[in-house]
């Protein structure tokens, strides 16, 4: 559905993406996951035609995204990072306005946004400027959806939406998937990487890891700990001091931990830890997140790095 | 063509919800009219003059108090000598100084003719010229008077003398200028604001990323500004004509054409400068600095053309609102026809093909 082949795209002398290559098939939830700064946005723009590339080249629907973008122009769907409908148009308006664009009616593709759509239809005559984050969300996607697109980009949908607001997109999302569209969509939060069929990790630009939730999750090697004491304030530190520590990273009340040797000594690890004044020392071990294998895997390519 | 509809309603949908700036728009040339208008036909009263009598005899002292005796005029000082002229004029006591020249009464019953000289303070050339007019009225109405009961017609010549500017230019002119500008700001500046609006709020993102054509999108936007400023330089004709009486001696059909292609003008230069700019701050410094500026002072609005320094005047030929203003001069004060104004006209055509040629070329169907 998407093929992307060693695309790179540089801003002066900052490389923004590097060689990526993905491929996307049709009908699944693709998740381009990675912090603020990663090239997320680099590179949906480009799948949108909006950026060329500086090497590499994409197909989106067998289209050429730089030869071919008028054509790919009228069938595909884009949500860009900002809100951006007419704040100054009511939400059916704006409904009606993307469906002239695409040369459809909204009648013609209701059942495609009757669910998301019939939220935020009592409020229609609405100024969408007026409506409150979630249901522009709402509005963003059906207006996205109104012209029937094979695959939809959505960028950063969920950043700055509330917990409730973004568990409900995700819903919408795996509600369009059962109309067979393929969604191509970037987050920075890490726990949403469950949300979808497979997803990739970004990081300066460059891929680290392609494949399912589960699968990336299983490519952890090491014993993942979770840590916890009563003085929570230097645990960080102190453990980072601690010798045969390979990674501590703060999660929350906790520190996941993971140690150079195989087999954690942990009665060593504990005697050293009160030996720097810790008690009520827990160590469980847990299995690890997508967020673990993000920052291993960035670790790794640190020391690609220097290597 | 469905798609072209519907974004023109959007376009007239984001204009005529923000009614702020809609009455502004339109409110603003009545505005301006009015200001322009009454400050220039604005009735003389109570205007301060002085008064040299180098005479004083019984036809001097009877035309003063015919002059002194109605609202316009008042004495503010009665000189005694011509060197005392100069320095009220500076101090700015006075707009007029009236001189009767020795023996004006004695002249006008033995030579019949005798002389007044009128000097106004012409740095206000407008005031100045009224002024003058007025005198004149009253002089001449005297002397009507007078020459019932004569045998022979007596004659008052009257030497007028404008000080600072001696040069009286144009009072219809400002029909036609403020035309020139009114369209300029709304068709230059509405336009570039409101393209590059698209552009910071993100939307043109959105739209870039749809079959819209760009060029497409850019005239559906142009279009309810085209009518707005269109509406706009009617208002401006219609009050000249009723309110100020400021006449359109050539073809009205030439005039609205011509009105037509200076505001399509105007669009395109309003277009290049959203293709050039990225902001609407950048946008509206553009359209003020760049094309405001220039058009009121070298089109020849208010300082004409032929006094600036050289330099200047060919300047002032690449602004389109000095050839507009030649053409709605030519057409509405002295009548004229395409047969003279055409090649101003090819002028304004040729403005706007050029900044459309370098907006297409400009205009990125991508971001950045």
């Amino acid at each position: 559905m998407i093929s992307i082949r060693g695309i790179g795209k540089s801003y002066g002398k900052i490389q923004a993406l590097k060689d990526i290559n993905i491929e996307v098939n049709a009908g699944e939830i693709f998740g381009l996951i990675g912090p603020d700064g990663a090239g997320k946005t680099t590179l949906i723009r480009i799948l949108t035609t909006l950026l060329l590339p500086d090497t590499g080249s994409a197909q989106v629907m067998n289209l050429d995204v730089v030869k071919d973008f008028k054509l790919l122009r009228r069938d595909f769907g884009y949500m860009p990072g900002r809100f951006s409908l007419y704040e100054d148009l009511t939400v059916e308006e704006n409904l009606e306005l993307f469906a002239s664009i695409f040369g459809t009616t909204i009648s013609e593709n209701y059942h495609l946004i009757e669910d998301i759509y019939k939220q935020i239809e009592p409020f229609k005559t609405r100024s969408a400027g007026k409506l409150s984050g979630g249901m522009k969300q709402k509005l963003a996607l059906s207006c996205v959806m109104i012209h029937k697109p094979g695959v939809i980009f959505l960028d950063e949908p969920t950043t700055g939406v509330d917990p409730v607001s973004r568990r409900e997109f995700w819903q919408m999302l795996h509600k369009l998937k059962q109309h067979g569209i393929t969604i191509f969509v970037t987050t920075p939060y890490m726990d949403e990487a469950s949300q979808c069929d497979r997803i990739a990790l970004i990081q300066n630009g460059q891929l680290m890891s392609i494949d399912t939730p589960n699968a990336i999750v299983e490519q952890y090697k090491d014993d993942l700990y979770a840590i916890i004491t009563d003085k929570r304030h230097g645990l960080l530190q102190d453990l980072r001091r601690y010798e045969s520590a390979k990674s501590v990273f703060l999660f929350g009340s906790h520190i996941h931990y993971t140690d150079k040797q195989t087999q954690l000594d942990k009665p060593a690890l504990n005697t050293y830890l009160q030996a720097h004044g810790h008690s009520q020392i827990e160590i469980r071990k847990i299995p690890p997140v997508i967020e673990d294998c993000f920052l291993a895997l960035m670790g790794d390519l640190k020391e690609d790095a220097h290597a | 063509m469905k798609k072209f509809r519907a974004f023109v309603k959007k376009e007239f949908y984001h204009i005529t919800r923000d009614w702020r700036t809609l009455i502004i728009l339109l409110g603003m040339p009545i505005i301006q009219i009015m200001l322009f208008g009454f400050a220039i036909t604005n009735e003389i009263k109570d205007a301060k003059i002085a008064i040299l009598d180098l005479a004083r005899d019984e036809h001097s002292t009877v035309l003063i108090d015919k002059i002194l005796a109605n609202d316009y005029f008042k004495l503010e000082a009665y000189l005694t000598h011509s060197r005392e002229i100069e320095p009220v004029f500076r101090k700015g006591k006075v707009k007029e100084v009236i001189i009767f020249e020795p023996g004006f009464g004695a002249r006008l019953e033995k030579e019949h003719s005798a002389n007044i000289q009128i000097i106004a303070d012409a740095s206000d050339p407008n005031t100045a010229t009224m002024l003058l007019n007025y005198t004149q009225a009253i002089i001449g109405n005297y002397q009507a008077e007078q020459n019932e009961l004569q045998h022979l017609p007596f004659s008052i010549g009257i030497h007028s003398e404008m000080f600072y500017n001696n040069e009286l230019k144009g009072v219809y002119l400002f029909v036609p200028g403020l035309i020139a500008i009114i369209l300029m700001l709304v068709s230059a500046m509405m336009t570039s604001i409101s393209i590059t609006k698209e552009k910071e709020l993100g939307t043109m993102e959105i739209l870039l990323a749809t079959p819209m054509k760009p060029a497409v999108i850019i005239i559906a936007k142009v279009i309810p500004y085209l009518i707005l400023s269109f509406i706009n330089a009617v208002i401006i004709l219609l009050l000249g004509f009723f309110v100020f009486h400021v006449p359109v001696h050539g073809s009205l059909l030439l005039l609205l054409l011509e009105m037509i292609l200076f505001i399509l003008t105007v669009l395109s230069l309003g277009i290049f400068i959203s293709t050039a700019t990225s902001s609407q701050q950048v946008a509206l410094m553009a359209s003020l600095m760049g094309l405001m500026l220039p058009t009121i002072l070298l089109s020849g609005f208010l300082f004409p053309v032929e006094n600036m320094p050289l330099p200047l005047q060919l300047i002032s030929n690449m602004v389109p609102a000095k050839w507009f203003i030649i053409i709605i001069k030519g057409i509405m004060l002295k009548g004229v026809g395409l047969a003279i104004v055409w090649k101003e006209t090819l002028i304004l055509v040729g403005f706007m093909a050029f900044f459309i040629l370098l907006s297409v070329k400009k205009f990125k169907p991508r971001l950045a």
